[in-house]
């Protein structure tokens, strides 16, 4: 790797963290719940992306699995807080919860 | 690779410590954030964030184990739990007076001074006569290849030269578990439970986060008066 590769990386890691704070402001901020969760789901991919700039900063590009890990971990428990959101409990089965709602608006046209 | 091959001369150290350091700040923003906010969704959401820059910064200080468990804890199950906490109390938290938090502030500038009192008695980055690179440490990781026949040296030490230690942990966060899920009922029981922020009695009809929710019961359920 050159010099200006590793400088390179260097640079777009630290516009991670300057994106990362721009996020924290919108969190801060943000007027509803939907905004600040946004900003948080975004944080996290800031983070997955930092962590694959990092891997190949240091020169050890295996941590790249864990950056995948991360994005999938991200992925769930944004799932898991909207669910729970809109049911006040993890346990509703989702694809029930269509269909009855289907049947619900059928009667309603009917 | 070449890169770090370089890494000997200190041009490149101070990069990274750059981004130590900005993680540190950025962890300063979010931890006074927490403080001042009321709203507890924007504490609990910022929290999470806590826990991925620390997450960050764990690995940048090339502890990708415990910036593993940081994140899966931190940000994936204390976030739900917390949200599950929220939706029994209130959703905004009441100012503490000013002269309450007094107390708190010198117990927390105590701590800190005794904490920085501290640091002066800690080793050397890498000294060789420092007590985790001496007694036992050593012998751990001298030995760990022949007698426990693993090649991870902290595997080794977690699971069988301190296995009872560790054992019990298990037993602790264990039992912690089940009385959190016990209490929160995350098997379908939450909003039956009755909750009473400010001396106002609470159903789930009428917890703060109700509106939020659409309702997902049965009619029959639905039909029912509440207890």
């Amino acid at each position: 790797m050159t010099p200006f590769m590793g400088y390179f990386m260097l640079g777009s890691a630290f516009l991670l963290i300057i994106s990362m704070a721009l996020m924290l402001g919108r969190l801060l901020g943000g007027p509803t719940l939907y905004d600040r969760l946004l900003a948080v789901n975004s944080f996290g991919t800031k983070t997955v992306l930092f962590l694959c700039v990092f891997c190949f900063i240091i020169g050890r590009p295996d941590g790249v699995d864990i950056a995948l890990l991360y994005a999938l971990m991200n992925f769930i428990g944004t799932i898991a807080v909207l669910k729970f959101f809109n049911y006040q409990s993890l346990d509703v089965n989702l694809s029930a919860q269509k269909t009855a709602q289907k049947t619900a608006q059928s009667e309603d046209l009917s | 690779m070449s890169l770090f091959a370089a890494v000997a001369e200190p041009a490149f150290v101070v990069p990274t410590m750059l981004l130590d350091i900005s993680f540190l700040a950025l962890l300063v923003v979010v931890a006074f954030a927490i403080v001042r906010m009321r709203s507890l969704f924007g504490i609990v959401m910022l929290q999470g964030v806590y826990s991925l820059v620390s997450a960050c910064w764990f690995v940048s200080l090339d502890a990708v184990d415990v910036a593993f468990t940081e994140a899966a804890v931190g940000a994936g199950v204390s976030t739900v739990l917390m949200l599950s906490a929220m939706l029994l109390a209130d959703r905004k938290s009441t100012p503490v007076p000013m002269r309450r938090q007094v107390g708190a502030l010198a117990v927390v500038v105590l701590a800190g001074m005794a904490m920085l009192y501290a640091v002066g008695d800690m080793s050397a980055y890498g000294d060789v006569h420092s007590a985790a690179n001496s007694y036992v440490g050593m012998d751990y990781i001298a030995k760990t290849a022949e007698e426990i026949k693993i090649p991870n040296v902290v595997t080794a030490v977690l699971a069988s030269y301190r296995g009872y230690d560790t054992f019990g942990e298990t037993v602790v966060i264990f039992s912690a578990g089940l009385g959190v899920l016990l209490l929160l009922g995350l098997n379908g029981n939450s909003g039956r439970w009755v909750a009473r922020p400010n001396g106002q009695m609470l159903n789930d009809h009428a917890a703060p986060s109700a509106g939020l929710a659409t309702d997902n019961r049965s009619e029959e359920q639905r039909a029912e008066p509440d207890q």
